[in-house]
C-alpha cells in the first residue's frame, strides 16, 4: 500500500492534497461511467494519461475499466512510446482502439501540411472527430490540465461538444460544486478532463508515489538533437535537420510526449521520477513553452485548435 | 500538505490582476516564457505597463476587448499548501460567475481600492460568498501606498465593511491591508505599516484553519456505481462506490440505506490501495455491506440515527443563470447528489436584490443573475440536507429540458 487515501494524517480527518486530488478525479471518473452510454478514454503513452488511466483502474476496482481506450496515433509518434502504450493497455487488461492519422490522409480526410517535416499535430483532430462519430463516443475523457495553456485554463471539466466536434470557450455551461452536467443530444458529446486541477508537479508527485511506468523517454538518455527555433528536436524517420542546423549529441529528456515533429527535449540529468519532481519545482518554463512547437503559432493557437475540436 | 480553493473576484482598476500575478510570480508559478509573452503583447498593445492580467485571459476575444470573460483557474504552491484560484470576473454575468467560483472556494478574497472604499461591487461579492457559504471571507484592502499607509482608511473600511457582514451570515471574517503593487503585506509584512500586527495574505492563506468546515457528523454516501467485477477471482464482490458527502464511516457501523429503509452494517471500505478503518470527506471509496440489499446508483448510504429530510417539495434559493426568465409552471431537469429528476417551479416567494439585500415579493419570475426564493416539486423524493448543514447534500443544479444546457444553481432550505 503506497499511500492511504486518508494521506498524511488521518488520524485529524485531512487529506494530502495529491488524495484530494485522486478523490476528485475517481468521482468524475464514475460520474462519467455512470451516466454515459459510450465513454472512451484517450491515451497518448504521455504521463497525463499514464496517471488518468490508473485513476480509471482506482475508480472501479476491483472491477474492470468498463469503457474502451483510445490512441489518436500520428504515425509520428516516438517508437519508445508505441511500444509502451500496448504494453500499458495490456497490463490493464483494457481495449484499445487505435485511430490513425495516417489512414485518414489515405483515405483523403486529412492531408498533410505542405513543406519538409510537416506536424500533423493539427491534423489530429479530424481523425479523432471521425473516430468519435464512427464508434458513437458520448464522452471522451481526456488528460489535459489547467495550469498547462491559458486556453485550457476556463475549460470546464464537462465540456460541451456540438455535432461538428467545436468547442465554444463563450458559450460555456456553469460548473458549480460536483454537480457535473453530461446532458447532450445525439451527435453531440463531452470531452471529460478529471485532471483538470492537477498541476505538472501534481502528476510527478503522483508518479513517484505510485510508482507508476512512463514511457522511457521521459528520463534522460543519450541522444542526436539538432537545435531549431529554440528547441532540441530529435533526428529520426520524420525529422530531419536543413543544412545549416547542426546535429550533436546530448543528454536529454522530454517533458511532453508529441509528434517527433514538433516535441523538442531538454537538456536534463534526471533519470528518476524524484529527480524531475526537483527538476519541475525549480523550472521557470512552462512544460508547453519549453517544448511544444504546435504551441507557438500564434498567442491563441491552443483555442484556435480547441475550437476545431482538438484534444 | 492540504489543498486551498481560492474564489475571487473584481475589475481590472482594484488590482486583482496585480495581486494574483504577484502571488504567482511570488511563489514562482508564473513561469518566463508566460511572462515575456505577456510582456511581447503588451508591448504590441502599446500599453504603459506589463498587463499581468494578460496571464489569465487567454481567450482571443479577451485580448482583444480587454475583458475577462469567464471563470480562470489559476495554480500555485507554497511549501505549506497548494492553492487554487477561481478568478472571475466583476462585471459581466458576475453573479453566474461569482456563485461557480464560490461554489467550491474554502475562502473569497475581496479586494477594495482603498481610495473609494466600500463600492456595490464590494458588498455584492461578500453577500454571494455569504450564499454559497464559504467559511472564510478576506477583505483586503488594496492601494494602502495610495492613502500614505494611513491606518485611519484602513480603519474605516474595515469598520463599514464589519457593519454591512454583520446582516450576512460569515462565519469567519479577517482584513489585511496591502498594496498588491508595492508587495505591502502581500508576501513579507509591510515596513510601511507597523500598526498592522496581523499575518501578510500569503501567510493568512497558508495558515486559515479548514479542517473544522467539512461537515464530519452527518454521515452520508450518495451511491455512484455499483462494482461487480463478475470475474472468476471475485464472484460474490459487490461493493457501492461514491464520494463521502459527510460524516465518517467505519468498518462495521450500523447504516440505513434509502430509499429502502433497509438496516445492515459496514462490512468493509476498499480501494485500490487497501482496506480502510474508516472514510470521510471528499474520499472516494468502494463501500461493502453485510446484507444483500438492492442498491443503485442514486440511494443514499447514511445512519439509523442521522438520516436526511426526504421529500419532494423543495424550498431554495436558486440563483438563475439563463437568459430566458424562470416562471412558476416551468419544468427543468434538476441533478441533485447522483441523480436526475424532472422538477416544476411551483412558486417564487422573492427575488433578492443582491446589492441591497432587499427581498422583492411582486417579482413573479427570476432573470438571469437574479437570486430569488424558489418552491419546487419533483418527480421522486430527494434525501437532502439544509445547504447551511452540507454543501454536497443541500445543492443542486437545473437544466434546461431541451437545450440541455446548465440554467439554474439551488441551494436548500431545511430543518437545521
Amino acid at each position: 500500500m503506497e499511500r492511504a487515501p486518508g494521506g498524511t494524517a488521518a488520524g485529524q480527518y485531512q487529506q494530502s492534497h495529491l488524495s484530494t486530488l485522486e478523490s476528485q478525479s475517481i468521482h468524475i471518473i464514475r460520474e462519467v461511467a455512470a451516466e454515459f452510454e459510450r465513454p472512451v478514454l484517450l491515451f497518448s503513452g504521455g504521463k497525463d494519461s499514464v496517471v488518468m488511466l490508473r485513476l480509471a483502474q482506482k475508480a472501479f476496482w476491483p472491477g474492470r475499466i468498463p469503457f474502451p481506450i483510445m490512441h489518436v496515433d500520428t504515425g509520428h509518434n516516438f517508437p519508445e512510446v508505441i511500444e509502451f502504450r500496448d504494453r500499458a493497455v495490456d497490463s490493464y487488461g483494457a481495449n484499445l482502439v487505435v485511430a490513425s492519422v495516417q489512414a485518414s490522409i489515405d483515405s483523403g480526410r486529412a492531408v498533410d501540411e505542405p513543406g519538409p517535416n510537416p506536424s500533423r499535430n493539427r491534423l489530429q483532430t479530424r481523425t479523432l472527430l471521425d473516430a468519435i462519430n464512427e464508434h458513437r463516443f458520448d464522452a471522451v475523457f481526456g488528460g489535459a490540465r489547467r495550469d498547462e495553456e491559458k486556453a485550457r485554463s476556463k475549460e470546464r471539466v464537462f465540456s460541451f461538444r456540438d455535432e461538428f466536434g467545436q468547442w465554444d470557450p463563450k458559450n460555456q455551461r456553469p460548473e458549480l460544486w460536483s454537480l457535473f452536467n453530461g446532458r447532450h443530444r445525439a451527435g453531440e458529446h463531452i470531452r471529460v478532463f478529471p485532471l483538470s486541477d492537477w498541476t505538472e508537479l501534481d502528476i510527478w508527485q503522483y508518479v513517484t508515489e505510485d510508482h507508476l511506468e512512463l514511457p522511457s523517454i521521459y528520463y534522460s538518455h543519450r541522444r542526436e538533437v539538432f537545435r531549431r527555433d529554440g528547441m532540441l528536436l530529435s533526428v529520426g524517420a520524420h525529422v530531419s535537420p536543413r543544412g545549416d542546423e547542426e546535429v550533436f549529441e546530448t543528454t536529454v529528456r522530454y517533458r511532453t510526449v508529441g509528434d517527433m515533429t514538433c516535441t523538442g527535449a531538454v537538456e536534463s540529468l534526471a533519470t528518476t521520477a524524484e529527480d524531475i519532481v526537483i527538476e519541475v519545482a525549480a523550472s521557470r518554463l512552462t512544460e508547453r513553452g519549453a517544448t511544444r512547437a504546435d504551441d507557438r503559432v500564434s498567442e491563441a493557437a491552443m483555442e484556435d485548435r480547441k475550437r476545431e475540436g482538438y484534444f | 500538505m492540504e489543498l486551498l480553493r481560492i474564489a475571487t473576484a473584481g475589475s481590472v482598476d482594484d488590482g486583482k490582476s496585480t495581486l494574483i500575478g504577484r502571488l504567482l510570480y511570488d511563489s514562482k508559478a508564473i513561469f518566463e516564457d508566460q511572462l515575456e509573452s505577456v510582456e511581447r503583447v503588451s508591448r504590441q498593445r502599446g500599453d504603459e505597463y506589463t498587463d499581468l492580467a494578460l496571464l489569465t485571459d487567454g481567450l482571443r476575444a479577451e485580448r482583444e476587448q480587454g475583458i475577462t470573460i469567464d471563470v480562470a483557474y489559476r495554480y500555485f504552491a507554497t511549501p505549506a499548501r497548494k492553492f487554487i484560484i477561481a478568478d472571475t470576473p466583476g462585471h459581466i454575468q458576475y453573479t453566474r460567475n461569482m456563485v461557480t467560483g464560490n461554489s467550491n472556494a474554502d475562502l473569497t478574497l475581496v479586494l477594495v481600492d482603498a481610495r473609494k472604499g466600500i463600492v456595490e461591487q464590494t458588498r455584492r461579492h461578500a453577500f454571494l460568498a455569504s450564499l454559497l457559504r464559504v467559511p472564510h471571507l478576506l477583505l483586503c484592502v488594496n492601494k494602502m501606498d495610495l492613502v500614505g499607509y494611513d491606518p485611519d482608511v484602513f480603519g474605516a473600511i474595515r469598520e463599514e465593511f464589519a457593519a454591512f457582514a454583520s446582516r450576512l451570515d460569515v462565519s469567519d471574517l479577517s482584513f489585511i491591508p496591502i498594496s498588491a503593487l508595492q508587495g505591502d503585506n502581500v508576501v513579507q509584512r509591510s515596513v510601511n505599516m507597523p500598526w498592522y500586527e496581523g499575518a501578510s495574505l500569503l501567510h493568512h492563506l497558508e495558515q486559515v484553519y479548514i479542517s473544522s468546515d467539512r461537515n464530519l457528523i452527518d454521515p452520508r454516501l450518495p451511491v455512484q456505481w455499483v462494482v461487480r467485477p463478475q470475474a472468476t477471482s471475485t464472484p460474490d464482490y459487490r461493493g457501492y462506490a461514491g464520494r463521502v458527502a459527510g460524516g465518517v464511516f467505519r468498518s462495521g457501523d450500523e447504516v440505513l440505506v434509502l430509499p429502502s429503509g433497509l438496516t445492515t452494517r459496514v462490512a468493509g471500505i476498499d480501494t485500490f490501495d487497501g482496506q480502510l478503518a474508516e472514510a470521510y470527506p471528499p474520499m472516494s471509496v468502494t463501500v461493502r455491506l453485510v446484507d444483500d440489499v438492492d442498491i443503485s446508483r442514486g440511494d443514499l448510504i447514511c445512519r439509523p440515527m442521522n438520516q436526511p429530510t426526504v421529500g419532494q417539495d423543495l424550498d431554495a434559493l436558486v440563483a438563475w443563470m439563463a437568459d430566458r426568465p424562470v416562471v412558476p409552471g416551468d419544468f427543468l431537469a434538476l441533478k441533485h447528489t447522483t441523480r436526475w429528476v424532472r422538477a416544476v417551479v411551483r412558486d417564487i416567494h422573492y427575488r433578492l436584490d443582491v446589492n441591497t439585500l432587499h427581498r422583492d415579493e411582486s417579482a413573479g419570475s427570476l432573470g438571469l443573475n437574479d437570486v430569488g426564493r424558489v418552491s419546487l416539486r419533483v418527480t421522486q423524493p430527494l434525501y437532502y440536507d439544509s445547504y447551511r448543514r452540507n454543501r454536497q447534500t443541500g445543492s443542486f443544479i437545473l437544466a434546461d429540458e431541451s437545450t440541455n444546457v446548465t440554467v439554474g444553481a439551488g441551494m436548500l432550505h431545511g430543518p437545521d
